[in-house]
């Protein structure tokens, strides 16, 4: 199975990165991108029977290395590899 | 005194930390391997600052899993005083033992500079020897330094008295214009509640000689020293 892991900055934290990133693309002419958020992504290839064993096992990874639950919070999709 | 310099792989402040120590301060300072998993009865430990394991994932992310941090946590908790330097922050942050958590700084660049930090306590191991409201000038060189924790946290820390260092003007005025990276409320460095457990982003290690521009970072080292001398913390041995 493979686990899909979005790892994003909480909404109240603010994020420099993102906000350089949407700087460079207002100058590049993309007046319309009004926000940017950046991220990671990590994709986990799980030795598991059901989605919902692989769930689980990437959810526990976000919680323990994955994520900082400080000032990130993750979402996980789940789907044959 | 015995003072134990963790080194992780990526650690690149490691030897300045040993030199203030050992050359500078006058006292014993060996190197612990992050794999190793005692400290080998040191009176001190400090986390030098660097790059531990490349800074992959987050800073301190994956130096929080080495072994000899077991032995940190086992020490901090009995009571031994903790000093986390710029990386060595990141780490205990990210271990938890102090709250909180860093971000990019807000210029998004890697700031390297002398900056001034004002002592807001001196009822910890690591500033005993200084004033209340000194103001030390001492360098940074960080890229994630941008101190993060919930307001709620932020009021916690506070009102607990466990901010130890603010960025300030050299008069001592915060102002914005002296916050190097944008941490809340200019927190340059905080303690945990037991006040054992110091980290700092700017390198007092590197301010211990006036022929490397300042020697107030020694302060932070006599201060431990004379905590230990004058039996004001538990041995944690």
């Amino acid at each position: 199975m493979r686990a899909r892991v979005f790892v994003t900055l909480k909404p109240s934290v603010f994020d420099p990165q993102g906000t350089t990133v949407a700087d460079a693309l207002h100058t590049l002419g993309y007046a319309a991108v009004r926000n940017v958020r950046q991220g990671k992504y990590f994709e986990l290839d799980i030795d598991a029977q059901t989605a919902e064993d692989a769930r689980k096992l990437a959810s526990e990874a976000a919680d323990k290395l994955l994520a900082n639950p400080v000032i990130e919070s993750y979402r996980i999709e789940v789907g044959n590899a | 005194m015995k003072f134990a310099v963790v080194v992780f792989p990526g650690s690149n402040c490691d030897h300045d930390a040993y030199y203030a120590v050992e050359h500078v301060l006058g006292q014993e300072a060996a190197f612990v391997w992050h794999k190793d998993t005692s400290l080998g009865g040191a009176d001190v430990v400090v986390l030098p600052g660097g790059f531990a394991h490349g800074d992959y994932l987050r800073t301190g992310a994956i130096a929080r899993f080495s072994p000899i941090m077991q032995a940190v946590q086992a020490f901090a908790d009995a009571g031994g005083p903790v000093l986390g330097i710029c990386n060595g922050f990141q780490v205990l942050l990210e271990a938890g033992l102090l709250p909180g958590a860093m971000l990019r700084n807000r210029s998004v660049k890697f700031q390297c500079e002398h900056v001034f930090v004002r002592v807001e306590q001196t009822h910890t191991p690591f500033t005993m020897a200084c004033r209340q409201g000194q103001v030390l000038r001492i360098p940074i060189a960080h890229g994630e330094g941008n101190y993060y924790a919930e307001p709620a946290v932020v009021e916690r820390l506070e009102q607990n008295r466990q901010v130890v260092f603010r960025y300030t003007t050299a008069a001592g005025e915060v102002t914005d214009a002296a916050n190097p990276n944008g941490s809340v409320h200019n927190i340059a460095g905080l303690c945990n509640e037991r006040r054992n457990v110091v980290g700092l982003m700017p390198h007092p290690e590197r301010a211990c000689e006036l022929a490397v521009g300042s020697a107030d970072g020694l302060l932070l080292f006599d201060s431990v020293v004379r905590a230990l001398t004058q039996g004001v913390l538990a041995t944690a041995r």
